[in-house]
């Protein structure tokens, strides 16, 4: 399915957001995803499913000042 | 290290209940590589390290998140909103930083002006207000401007963070009144942040009498990044130390430190 991840359009086999976080080789607890501008928790992200079209921002913290 | 602060009885910096142990804190950003910045912030004993929060990069996500580098356990993370133009994307920002489940505390910054990264002050206490309100310990990055400064105070916020010159311009403390008189009317600590450029820079803002200071490219940029944070280290304990032990009046006019008596014919 086409989603919008990060600002960039991707084709992701889809299933809940712990799903698309694991096809996308990345640590739920080095993560924060807010999908459809709504932030899941970290416990809550294996019941959230995804669906066409939907917004996904995987954030984390860099070096700043 | 043996300083002669500790000989001083100086209280410990309290923040949102939190103790620290330094009164300097240091960023993360703008270093060379990351073993300089591991190395950097161990030079300047800082326990508390700003950090930012970014889009992962979803094709090299392992090498540039800052956590594969610092110890969540060691030092304390204080999450900003830099970049935040608004108050609403500073908001989402705090969200986003305090779901990362390390503390509720937040460096709070709403730009206004992209040519000099000055706070948007409007913007800024309309963040501050809902996100005390939700819980945040928000410490709120502000110009030397005192009326700016205690209605940061009274909305709430654990820590008002005036700046001494622009982020990142090296310029030092442009106006000690302003920081000296926020310091004096306020209640809660006074964090300088942003515009240190060298380790005078640090001094001189510490003997204003302020709680503690915040910096990053004064020490990422240096040519010696852990030469410079070892210096900044030293010149924050000097400008506490020298606060503390309270200066000798200034006088127009010279006085002669030995004996004017006893000369010779």
């Amino acid at each position: 399915m086409d989603v919008v991840i990060n600002g960039e359009r991707k084709q992701i086999r889809g299933g809940t957001l712990l799903d698309v976080l694991s096809e996308l080789e990345l640590d739920p607890r080095a993560v924060v995803v807010e999908h459809n501008r709504k932030i899941v928790r970290r416990a809550g992200l294996g019941g959230v499913q995804i669906n066409e079209g939907d917004a996904l921002e995987l954030v984390h913290f860099v070096g700043g000042g | 290290m043996t300083t002669a602060v500790e000989t001083l009885r100086d209280e410990p910096l309290t923040i949102g209940g939190r103790t620290f142990q330094s009164r300097l804190m240091v960023g993360t950003g703008k270093y060379p590589d990351m073993d300089t910045m591991v190395r950097a912030i161990e030079a300047s004993g800082a326990d508390v390290v700003t950090v930012a929060v970014r889009r992962v990069n979803l094709d090299r996500s392992k090498e540039s998140s800052v956590l594969h580098f610092l110890d969540p356990k060691k030092i304390f993370l204080l999450a900003n909103t830099a970049g935040c133009y608004t108050a609403a994307d500073a908001i989402r920002y705090a969200r986003l930083a305090r779901e990362a489940g390390f503390n509720d505390f937040v460096k709070l910054e709403v730009i206004g002006d992209e040519e000099t990264l000055l706070p948007d002050v409007a913007g800024l206490l309309e963040a501050a207000k809902v996100l005390v309100q939700e819980g945040f310990k928000v410490l709120a990055y502000t110009n030397e401007d005192l009326v700016t400064a205690l209605r940061l105070e009274d909305a709430g916020c654990a820590a008002v963070m005036p700046l001494a010159s622009p982020i990142g311009s090296g310029l030092g403390l442009l106006n000690p009144y302003s920081v000296r008189t926020i310091k004096r009317r306020l209640h809660v600590p006074v964090i300088v942040d942003a515009g240190v450029g060298t380790a005078s820079d640090a001094c001189v803002t510490m003997e204003q009498g302020v709680d503690g200071i915040l910096m990053n490219t004064a020490i990422a940029a240096a040519q010696d990044p852990v030469a410079m944070a070892q210096a900044m280290r030293l010149a924050t304990i000097a400008g506490r130390a020298a606060y503390l032990a309270g200066r000798m009046p200034r006088r127009e006019v010279a006085m002669p430190s030995s004996p004017t008596r006893g000369m010779l014919d």
